[in-house]
């Protein structure tokens, strides 16, 4: 801290980057993702066939470093190294970019609703408070089935139920924000409500967007293999790390290879993210703990 | 006290009400049928059929009649499982999903408050160490890893449980309860241990101990109050959640329990027995959040005045 306050050119957000940063777990974690992610998205062309092809010379063949299939293929000849890092690039996409959706969802409806205040915030968050009183997992479930199934479906259902949590927290943000000097000046100063929300309400929520947008990441992967594990989510041959461990699961007594390869790689992926959030919710809060 | 309690009911009602609506007309928008998937009938038996099942009436129609079966008490019959009737399918399924979550829930405060309090008191002892690794593994590794891991561990390498079902007594009950507590005790146990840090420096457990209370008699009577409200907060809603987390824990295990019963009624578009399990859960939700908000009330009097 004091060689912060040292340096005295350090906005408060380089300085919470700069707090991250010496956090080790969290940095290494950041590192893991990386390759992770990676992995997953340029790793499948290393191999001259895709995770949907079926070698009939190779059926559950095992572990063998030697053969073309290093970790070996499942019942129907299909590599499942392939199949795992080709079901990760689902799993990722969904969890990044479902997460980046139902915050920016969330941070909106949240900031409209607390700057606005009165009437119409009490509607709006009652509306939050009777959808945060349905049971979540039978709201994926429906949702899913309603728009038809399939990854898309799939996709908004989950955003559909993940954005109530950033909504109500940036809610309590614009509410206190609304009240401040500067966006009275800024009203006063003739900008309209939108503008204010989006360049004045909406940066200043940003770290608790972050911190808390970080947990809405896992969160998301959770769900989605969760619905595959049921069956419901994405479905074969399309590989995902849900129905790939579901699978596993099928043969776990004869070959438990399969539900251990992606089972690890999903359970590094939501320890490394949740260490992340962590670290920024440590970097980011002003009452360290 | 009592105004709060109606008020709360009533949201309740309003809550349900707005689940019971959307869950029928979500399942009726959804692409297929009941019978859509089973044996190709001929149109004029499946005619017969669907106007058994009032399926040839007006939506609205369809929707006023299941409203004031429900009313009645009547979750009407199921379409899936001839000659049963929902409320018996619920009733027999009930009792597994019940114990389960009963047992997990009881395990997961117990071990994770027990965690938590001891982490607290010995801030970055072993038992912290502990209480932190078992509170990461359990929020980073899904229960449908875990699950199948302990099975194949404890089942099927060493033999001590039985892999599923539910015919060895409490045998059958440990895998599935101890997986699903796992979650939970990893969030009570990071709460209750952050909680607790907080409480142990207020000032009225300054108080108390400058009064010569014993350090014990501060921790259990005094801060235990301030730690454990946040973790009832959250155990409300989880009690709730722990019981429809049971899906995976009854699909993984082979429970008989209600949760698999709703994703396969969902996949097969037996309405009223969809219906039927999402008013059963989203009852038992609004009926631990109530029953929440009162504890806390009764144990946090800067909370009692607030509405």
């Amino acid at each position: 801290m004091t060689a912060e306050a040292a340096t005295p050119h350090r906005s408060p957000l380089a300085q919470q980057m700069g707090r991250f940063r010496r956090n080790r777990l969290a940095m290494a974690s950041v590192v893991v993702l990386v390759l992770i992610v990676l992995a997953c998205f340029l790793g499948p062309m290393a191999f001259p066939f895709t995770g949907e092809d079926a070698d009939f010379d190779y059926i559950s063949a095992p572990i063998d470093f030697s053969s073309p299939h290093l970790f070996g293929t499942d019942d129907f000849g299909r590599d499942l190294l392939v199949r795992v890092l080709e079901g990760g690039q689902v799993s990722l996409t969904i969890g990044f970019v479902g997460a980046l959706v139902a915050g920016v969802i969330g941070v909106i409806y949240g900031a409209v609703a607390g700057y606005v205040g009165g009437r119409i915030d009490g509607l709006m968050m009652r509306m939050v408070e009777v959808l945060y009183g349905f049971p979540y997992v039978f709201l994926v479930i429906l949702l899913n089935i309603l728009f038809g199934g399939g990854n898309f479906a799939l996709f908004l259902a989950i955003i559909f139920t993940l954005w109530l949590t950033p909504a109500v927290i940036v809610r309590a943000q614009a509410q206190t924000l609304a009240r401040r000097e500067f966006v009275e000046a800024a009203r006063a100063g003739g900008m309209t409500g939108t503008k204010i929300v989006v360049q004045h309400i909406v940066p200043n929520t940003a770290s608790l967007v972050i911190v808390y947008g970080s947990l809405l990441v896992p969160e998301v992967i959770l769900s989605e293999s969760f619905l595959s594990f049921l069956g419901i989510g994405i479905k074969e041959p399309q590989a995902s790390w849900g129905n790939l461990i579901q699978a596993g699961t099928a043969q776990l007594e004869t070959d438990p290879r399969l539900l251990l390869l992606p089972g690890t790689l999903l359970a590094v992926v939501l320890f490394s993210l949740n260490f992340i959030a962590d670290g920024l919710r440590d970097a980011f809060d002003p009452n360290e703990r | 006290m009592l105004r709060f309690i109606l008020r709360r009911l009533w949201d309740g009602g309003l809550t349900l009400a707005a689940l019971v609506t959307l869950t029928f007309f979500v399942m009726r928008a959804a692409p297929g049928g009941p019978f859509s998937k089973t044996r190709k009938l001929s149109a004029e038996v499946l005619a017969n059929i669907e106007r058994s099942f009032h399926l040839d009436e007006p939506l609205w129609q369809q929707f006023a009649r299941y409203v004031w079966g429900l009313l009645r008490f009547d979750l009407g019959p199921s379409m899936r499982f001839r000659d049963y009737s929902v409320t018996d399918i619920l009733m027999s399924g009930l009792p597994y999903s019940l114990t389960i979550g009963f047992w997990a829930v009881a395990v997961a405060a117990v071990v994770g408050i027990a965690l938590g309090v001891a982490g607290a008191l010995r801030r970055n002892g072993w038992t912290d160490a502990l209480a932190g690794t078992v509170g990461v593994a359990g929020i980073a590794v899904p229960i449908f890893v875990i699950g199948p891991l302990a099975q194949l561990v404890f089942a099927l390498k060493l033999g001590w449980l039985p892999v599923g079902g539910w015919n060895d007594g409490w045998r059958s009950l440990v895998l599935p309860v101890l997986v699903l507590a796992l979650p939970n005790i990893a969030y009570i146990s990071r709460l209750t241990r952050s909680a607790m840090i907080e409480t142990l420096r207020e000032n009225y457990v300054r108080t108390a101990r400058a009064k010569g209370i014993g350090a014990r008699a501060v921790i259990w009577r005094h801060a235990m109050t301030g730690a454990l409200l946040p973790v009832i907060a959250y155990l409300g809603p989880a009690t709730a959640a722990i019981i429809t987390g049971s899906i995976l824990i009854e699909t993984i295990f082979a429970v008989p329990g209600i949760g698999r019963h709703f994703v396969d009624a969902a996949l097969a578009r037996d309405y009223p027995l969809v219906m039927g399990v999402t008013i059963t859960y989203g009852g038992f939700l609004i009926v631990f959040n109530i029953l929440t908000d009162v504890l806390r009330g009764w144990l946090d009097p800067r909370l009692r005045n607030d509405r």
